[in-house]
């Protein structure tokens, strides 16, 4: 499409649209305006705070391009990383597009709309299509795709920030890519909540992207919740804090209660029923939960019906709630610019202040809870950059191209190279990529006469057509963990409570008793592929655990807490805090930034260690695998550890008198390899890797009803790719990912870069009062229910008297 | 190794999912899928890993180096269709052949590779040896039958293991092969087929032997 070279100057808006915001006494925001004037930039990043209307500054070019020159075919694509957002926006576009009358048509397209209108939309496509990454992915894949896109002027893609965390964003950004081959005019604007270092996110978004910062409007009111109760000394949920918490609610209009984990959303949403004496309406809403259910909550808050609602980060995200005058964070927030876009779910008016509320689940996140409250104050976001654009993506990103037609390979290696996550990717690394999408890519050169891509006269294209078939069925970087339903017994069919992962099922015998959606239910059998439950009233739950994303405090809130530490006094910290850090000093030390401190000292009988890394839960659970690894080896017999964000607590027979070696980086290293490759984790990263890259198919529910034994585990091919082909392309994507995801070692890296050999041992006679609540954390089974809250409080009592804290 | 007798004869159940008569030196390993990711490949599909071939002739010569085997029952599917034997590498081919060399070699059809197959051995629909009944799928109402056919797996301590299961009238194997999935024991087919009494015996070092899982208590009975 010709791109008329005056839009700057034409930048005014439509009379009818102008008429029709005026009515309404609406005027632009100055962001909004600016997205109009600069309109022809090649590609925007506007990062404006929550309700800045920054959706609608997306989409005023687009209005006003169309109505001066109503052809018809698709001008712009919108893409939001949730399926409901864009049912939102389709509604919200509609009010200004009707009001003025203006002769467009937008359309949205999801996993979730008719084939008929899909195909239709193929046919003859809106002006604006609202759409996702995934169904670009799959529009991309088609023959037609060059029809489609060719006019196509302007891209918008919302919630970049979150897109660029995941793999998502990775493959967006070479559809993109693509696209602009298509239409080479075509304009990109991205839209982003705030975030730590916007230059890096413009280069995800493309080449010489001009960065729009909004007014961020009024500073947030963010502070402490006071409490009646000190909080725990270790734990998480925050139930000590209830009364107080109902009492914000009642004095609020409505109030989201964010947790990091569902299994504690589940048991505070519990605890908090059984104190709501006035019934207050209050809702949950997680991602486990089955969606009629999420959806009735959506409903519900949308009409003002709720209070409030406990959430997780499943309402991180997009649509807008209205009327939420709080926002409670329970749990120390991990990550300081989750926090800051959280609390801007709190009003969603423009140049209000949002309110917010942090709850420390236990004594150390009370310094925590300082350490970001203190961050969000300095406007100092934490994050770490982000690597670069993973190959299992790119395997993927070769088959849809190939779907979609013949490509030449040094065509494509260009294309690929202009998205900004694969701006470094050499030539050398793209060949194997592609050598692995066309033939395996196996030492063993097995599949010459049946390669998946066959290069013929220059141009390589699916050997077999009927192939692409099965390539679009699986396209999409979201890997869903196994998960089976959970489903009340009953005589039709039963309701859908939600679901719960595989392997947690696996443990549960019939009459266990765990918490879904705010109920105790009792675990009577599976029946094919759903757990089937009863409610069992008034029952303490026995297990809780669902897929609980752990997240790890971040290097930035880590490094603020080593600075707390190294305070002479702490008069902004409640007292209870304060006593204890002080305390610590006079039996021991503080640990800092510059050294390593571990304590030991015998306690119940058994020698411990701990190591202050604060390192985040990941790594520091990584660093005490490999500890008592060695350990082991040196004959110091470890029985077990726990991990926690700041330190990691081993306990064995014998004392550890000379630590140095132990953190030795290159042996470190090395017992990682040999640890890593036959771990659980690993498996789990291969399959992910696996399904994403197209050597294995995604296990729909129906498939592995099915699929009997046609089907057969991705451990058994990672076993086998590991005894004969170890430096296969997909075990060296697995081991970069497993690096960098779960097993964090670049954290544990970068500690003892941090603190250079200077390694402090301190024998103590008992144990510290910072290890204190070490001994009360739990290892992988988070405490439930009464009877153990009540022998994790005598124990604490205990403890803490033996540490002189009593 | 798990010994026992089974209707006169005596057997054992490897840690492998191989079956070995003492008395006969008879070998028996059932669902090798030989050729499985050359098959997928050659139908469009994904391109597996092709090492599977070689691994499961590995198992298997292991199996008849240790146990001596001059008799070598394969129960069938022992190729993933009837063109994988095509599509065998040479060097797998030959080392199929020098595993048969001097050995009786009994391939039972099965429904993957029923039919005659251009390879050396005796090819038949089913083996009577002594009171034994060994064939591919399991019948309704045998007795004294050894079968494979349905890869059976049960889950214990939140593992899936491959396992034999077994009752008074039968004996069903594991798949051997190393790209085999399974079906649970806990699929209605099993616990139709399979008596009250059954138990499995899981694959691995340890060879638990457990009830046999069956599917969950029926609806109706919980309703009330």
């Amino acid at each position: 499409m010709e791109r008329p070279a005056t839009l700057a100057r034409m930048a005014a808006l439509p009379p009818p649209l102008t008429d029709w915001f005026s009515a309404r006494g609406w005027s632009l925001h100055p962001h909004q305006i600016a997205m109009l004037e600069t309109s022809d930039a090649a590609s925007t990043l506007l990062i404006a705070p929550t309700g800045g209307g920054k959706t609608l500054s997306g989409f005023l070019p687009s209005l006003s391009e169309i109505s001066q020159n109503p052809k018809s075919g698709l001008h712009t694509l919108y893409i939001s990383p949730l399926k409901a957002l864009t049912a939102d926006i389709r509604r919200n576009l509609r009010a200004p597009i009707e009001g003025a009358g203006l002769p467009i048509r937008v359309e949205d397209r999801t996993g979730d709309t008719s084939y008929t209108q899909r195909r239709r939309q193929r046919a003859d496509p809106p002006h604006i299509l609202l759409t996702t990454p995934e169904s670009l992915a799959l529009l991309l894949s088609y023959e037609d795709a060059p029809r489609i896109f060719s006019g196509l002027a302007r891209v918008i893609v919302d919630e970049i920030h979150a897109l660029a965390e995941s793999k998502r964003g990775d493959q967006l950004m070479l559809l993109l890519s693509r696209l602009q081959s298509l239409a080479p005019g075509l304009r990109r604007v991205g839209l982003s909540a705030t975030v730590e270092d916007p230059p890096a996110l413009g280069r995800f978004l493309g080449q010489d992207t001009q960065i729009m910062i909004a007014d961020p409007g009024p500073e947030p009111d963010i502070t402490v919740l006071e409490t009646a109760a000190p909080p725990p000394w270790a734990g998480g949920g925050g139930r000590y804090a209830i009364p107080e918490i109902l009492n914000e609610i009642k004095a609020h209009k409505t109030t989201l209660v964010f947790h990091n984990t569902r299994a504690q959303a589940e048991l505070f949403f519990h605890d908090l029923w059984l104190q709501n004496d006035e019934g207050l309406p209050i809702g949950i809403h997680h991602g486990s939960l089955a969606r009629e259910q999420r959806e009735r909550v959506e409903a519900a808050m949308a009409e003002g019906r709720l209070r409030a609602v406990v959430c997780t980060g499943s309402l991180d995200l997009g649509i807008d709630w209205g009327d939420v005058d709080l926002v409670v964070q329970v749990g120390a927030p991990k990550n300081v610019k989750r926090l800051v876009q959280r609390i801007g779910r709190a009003n969603h008016r423009y140049n209000a202040p949002s309110k917010a509320l942090l709850v420390p689940a236990n004594r150390f996140e009370v310094v925590e809870c300082k350490a970001a409250l203190d961050a969000v104050k300095a406007h100092d976001l934490d994050g770490e950059p982000r690597g670069p654009g993973p190959r299992d993506v790119l395997c993927q990103h070769i088959l849809l191209t190939a779907c979609a037609g013949p490509f030449d390979a040094s065509a494509l290696f260009e294309e690929v190279r202009r998205a900004g996550p694969y701006q470094g990717l050499s030539r050398a690394a793209f060949d194997e990529t592609l050598d692995f999408v066309a033939t395996g890519g196996y030492a063993l050169r097995a599949y010459d006469k049946w390669q998946r891509l066959k290069e013929t006269e220059g141009l390589w294209q699916l050997r077999d057509p009927r192939a692409a078939a099965v390539i679009r069925q699986n396209l999409g970087t979201i890997i869903d963990t196994e998960t089976l339903k959970v489903r009340l017994k009953g005589r039709f069919g039963g309701t859908p409570l939600g679901e719960v992962e595989e392997a947690f099922a696996a443990t549960l015998t019939p009459g266990d008793t765990f918490l879904i959606g705010g109920q105790v239910v009792r675990y009577e059998g599976l029946n094919e592929l759903t757990v089937e439950v009863t409610r069992q009233p008034g029952r303490d739950p026995k297990v809780a655990v669902f897929n609980g994303t752990k997240f790890a405090t971040s290097t930035l809130l880590a490094q603020r807490i080593l600075q707390i530490f190294q305070a002479d006094r702490w008069p902004d910290l409640p007292a209870h805090t304060a006593e204890w850090l002080m305390l610590q000093r006079q039996v021991s030390r503080l640990p800092d930034a510059e050294s390593l401190l571990l304590e030991s000292f015998p306690h119940d009988g058994r020698e411990h260690l701990v190591i202050y890394g604060f390192a985040g839960r990941n790594a520091q659970q990584t660093l005490g695998l490999l500890i008592t690894k060695t350990m082991e080896d040196a004959g110091l017999a470890p029985l077990g550890f726990v991990a926690t964000d700041y330190a990691t607590l081993i306990w064995g027979l014998d004392p550890v008198t000379d630590p140095a070696p132990l953190f030795d980086l290159a042996n470190l290293r090395h017992s990682l390899e040999t640890w890593l490759a036959g771990n659980a984790l690993m498996k789990r990263t291969f399959r992910a890797s696996a399904i994403i890259a197209g050597l294995i198919e995604r296990s729909h529910q129906g498939r592995r009803k099915t699929g009997r034994q046609a089907t057969f585990s991705s451990d058994i091919l990672y076993d086998t790719l590991r005894k004969y082909d170890p430096d296969h392309l997909l075990m060296k994507i697995t081991r970069e990912e497993a690096m960098r995801g779960l097993i964090d070692f670049s954290r544990v890296e970068a500690m003892l870069a941090r603190t250079a050999g200077r390694i402090e041992l301190r024998r103590l006679p008992r144990l510290s009062p910072l290890s204190a609540p070490l001994f009360l954390e739990p290892g992988r089974i988070p405490v439930h229910g009464q009877g153990r809250e009540r022998m994790a409080e005598d124990a604490a009592r205990q403890l803490m008297a033996a540490a002189g804290l009593a | 190794m798990h010994a026992l007798s089974f209707h006169g004869q005596m057997l054992q159940l490897l840690p492998s999912g191989a079956l070995f008569l003492p008395e006969r030196a008879l070998l028996c390993v059932s669902d090798l899928h030989l050729g499985k990711s050359e098959r997928l490949a050659r139908r469009g599909g994904s391109l597996l890993p092709p090492y599977e071939t070689r691994e499961t002739l590995a198992r298997l010569d292991a199996e008849i180096d240790r146990t001596g085997a001059a008799t070598v029952i394969c129960l069938g599917d022992s190729f993933d269709d009837k063109a994988s034997l095509d599509g065998l590498a040479e060097d797998d081919r030959l080392w199929l052949v020098r595993l048969m060399a001097g050995r009786q070699w009994i391939w039972v059809e099965g429904n993957h590779d029923a039919g005659p197959l251009d390879i050396a051995g005796t090819h038949r629909a089913e083996v009577q040896i002594g009171s034994l009944t060994f064939r591919h799928q399991a019948e309704p109402g045998a007795q004294a039958e050894i079968s494979g056919h349905f890869h059976p797996k049960v889950r214990l301590a939140g593992k899936a293991w491959r396992a034999f299961l077994m009752d008074q009238a039968r004996l069903i194997l594991p798949a051997f092969g190393a790209y085999t999935g399974g079906l649970w024991a806990e699929d209605p087919v099993l616990s139709g087929l399979m008596g009250k009494d059954a138990v499995a015996v899981l694959c691995g070092p340890g060879l638990h032997r457990i009830p046999m899982p069956r599917a969950a208590t029926t609806a109706s009975t919980f309703a009330r």
